[in-house]
């Protein structure tokens, strides 16, 4: 089965020599003139104070939390999705028991106000 | 791919099966990695701005060449020649790698559209899984372009990016995973194998969501709060110029034809039409043909929407997601698994009838949800503020 991969093995070398033979072609025909006005951080015409790494809000950290559950389940669901013509109608059942559960805690989530984005 | 390989092994009779196949690759390789992100980015490019100009009124380029069909080529040549601003206290690395990646992830999904019977790169087990994973690269690339350049509306969009795509991946999932329990398995070649009726027709409210979510996963109003130039100054590429830059334009122009040709892949029949099939050489030309015109279709209509609808904020824009998309993916899911195990289907057509019946009764819940909802908020609003009842 991992000889399936081999085009994607190929085409991931050639995909990569794409950008790099641009830029090389870029790099040599661009000009080059660097100086500390035009290599200053851009903020519409002003300097820029303090420091711009700094430690993010968490309503980033909750969404990405929600998505990681969802993405999970519906890692869970494409296997039985595929083997969904072979199975009786208490299999559907259960899935749709799954599909509920996930369901609760998104309207869990949405009613605690997690989905807003402040 | 595989009836290639056959010829060139009974046609040269030195080369073995593996050198055979190493040849093939290479130049299907080489085909999807330089010759169709350079056409279609240029015509891609020359369409767009067309489509929108005659939206709005007015005609597009038309001075480089006759009607204008070398302004891809002219805005190449500009790109190549702008010099590299790169700020001096970005980090050089990451900052570098980002349109490299960008530009990599979109190539990739080519590998496993079936552009003409036969002809697939990888016919993947987990092939629609593939394409869901590859999606996922492309917003590293933005997270990586926002964080490295160390400027704050950078940072700003890099994060609006990434919740945004987020968001959106979900109900592109959950569509999938409704085309594939009616077709039973991932591989690309077998969902365009089961469309006798393409899955548009049998699973329409399936076929929005898709494309709604790829319109707001590429990034292009009426989702494109990440890079409006008067909203957050061009969001996380903004201390890009130049080719960099390029990179990242070529990417989401790649990306729109991937989706595009992923969406005809799951709901339009991909290759399908009159007279194509893998027996003759003139078959796979014309399933060849049908596939770019059906993607280039789905294109034109995202050009369409984009001329039409305006930007979405980014409150919105996740609200849309999160509390209106993912809620009818996942009822369409149910409803499609509760009618396809009907012990009414005895023969095919009521098969498809049944999935139709489905879909359309779960458009018409979600659409008499939402105007209930709407109409009591709306309500409670003007009780609050005029004390009208309405």
């Amino acid at each position: 089965m991992l000889s399936e991969f081999a085009f994607v093995g190929v085409l991931v070398i050639f995909a990569t020599m794409l950008p790099v033979a641009g830029l090389a072609v870029a790099w040599l025909i661009r000009p080059k003139k660097p100086n500390p006005i035009k290599q200053s951080t851009y903020e519409c015409g002003i300097k820029t104070r303090g420091e711009t790494w700094v430690q993010f809000r968490a309503c980033y950290y909750v969404f990405a939390l929600l998505f990681v559950v969802f993405d999970v389940e519906a890692a869970f669901l494409l296997p039985w999705a595929v083997a969904y013509q072979q199975l009786a109608l208490y299999a559907v059942i259960e899935a749709i028991i799954f599909v509920a559960i996930l369901a609760l805690a998104l309207i869990y989530a949405w009613r605690k106000g997690a989905l807003r984005w402040i | 791919m595989e009836a290639l390989i056959q010829w060139l092994v009974m046609t040269f009779p030195p080369l073995s099966e593996g050198l055979a196949r190493f040849i093939v690759y290479v130049l299907y390789s080489a085909v999807l990695a330089f010759v169709a992100p350079v056409i279609i980015v240029v015509a891609y490019t020359y369409m767009e701005r067309k489509v929108l100009a005659r939206i709005q009124d007015r005609i597009g380029p038309n001075r480089a060449g006759p009607l204008g069909i070398f302004q891809g080529f002219a805005d190449a040549i500009k790109m190549l020649t702008k010099e590299d601003v790169t700020p001096a206290s970005a980090d050089r690395i990451v900052f570098n790698l980002a349109p490299i990646l960008a530009t990599i992830a979109a190539i990739l999904v080519f590998a496993v559209l079936p552009v003409a019977p036969g002809v697939i790169g990888a016919d993947l087990q987990a092939g629609i899984l593939y394409v869901v994973a590859i999606g996922a690269l492309s917003e590293v690339a933005a997270l990586m372009a926002g964080w490295s350049s160390n400027n704050k509306f950078a940072l700003l969009g890099t994060f609006r990016a990434v919740a945004q795509l987020i968001a959106y991946e979900i109900p592109i999932v959950l569509a999938i995973l409704a085309v594939v329990v009616a077709t039973g398995s991932m591989q690309m070649s077998a969902i365009v194998a089961a469309q006798d009726i393409p899955f548009a027709v049998v699973l329409p409210v399936a076929f929005l969501i898709f494309l709604i979510a790829s319109i707001a996963e590429i990034g292009r109003c009426p989702f494109d709060l990440l890079e409006a130039e008067s909203e957050i100054v061009a969001g996380f590429h903004v201390e890009y110029s130049g080719m960099k830059f390029a990179f990242f334009f070529i990417g989401e122009y790649m990306h729109l034809f991937a989706s595009a040709g992923v969406a005809t892949t799951l709901f339009l029949g991909g290759w399908r039409g009159p007279f194509a099939g893998p027996d003759s050489l003139l078959g796979v030309l014309l399933g060849f043909v049908y596939f770019v015109i059906k993607t280039t279709a789905i294109i034109w209509v995202m050009m369409w929407v984009r001329g039409t609808l305006f930007r979405i904020r980014i409150d919105h824009l996740l609200d849309f997601a999160w509390k209106f998309l993912v809620p009818l993916g996942l009822i369409l899911l149910v409803t499609v698994a509760i009618a396809l195990k009907l012990p009414v289907l005895s023969t095919f057509v009521l098969r498809w009838v049944a999935l139709l019946v489905a879909n359309v009764m779960t458009a018409l819940l979600m659409v008499i949800a939402v105007v209930a909802l709407a109409r009591r908020s709306r309500s409670a609003a003007l009780r609050e503020v005029a004390g009208i009842e309405y």
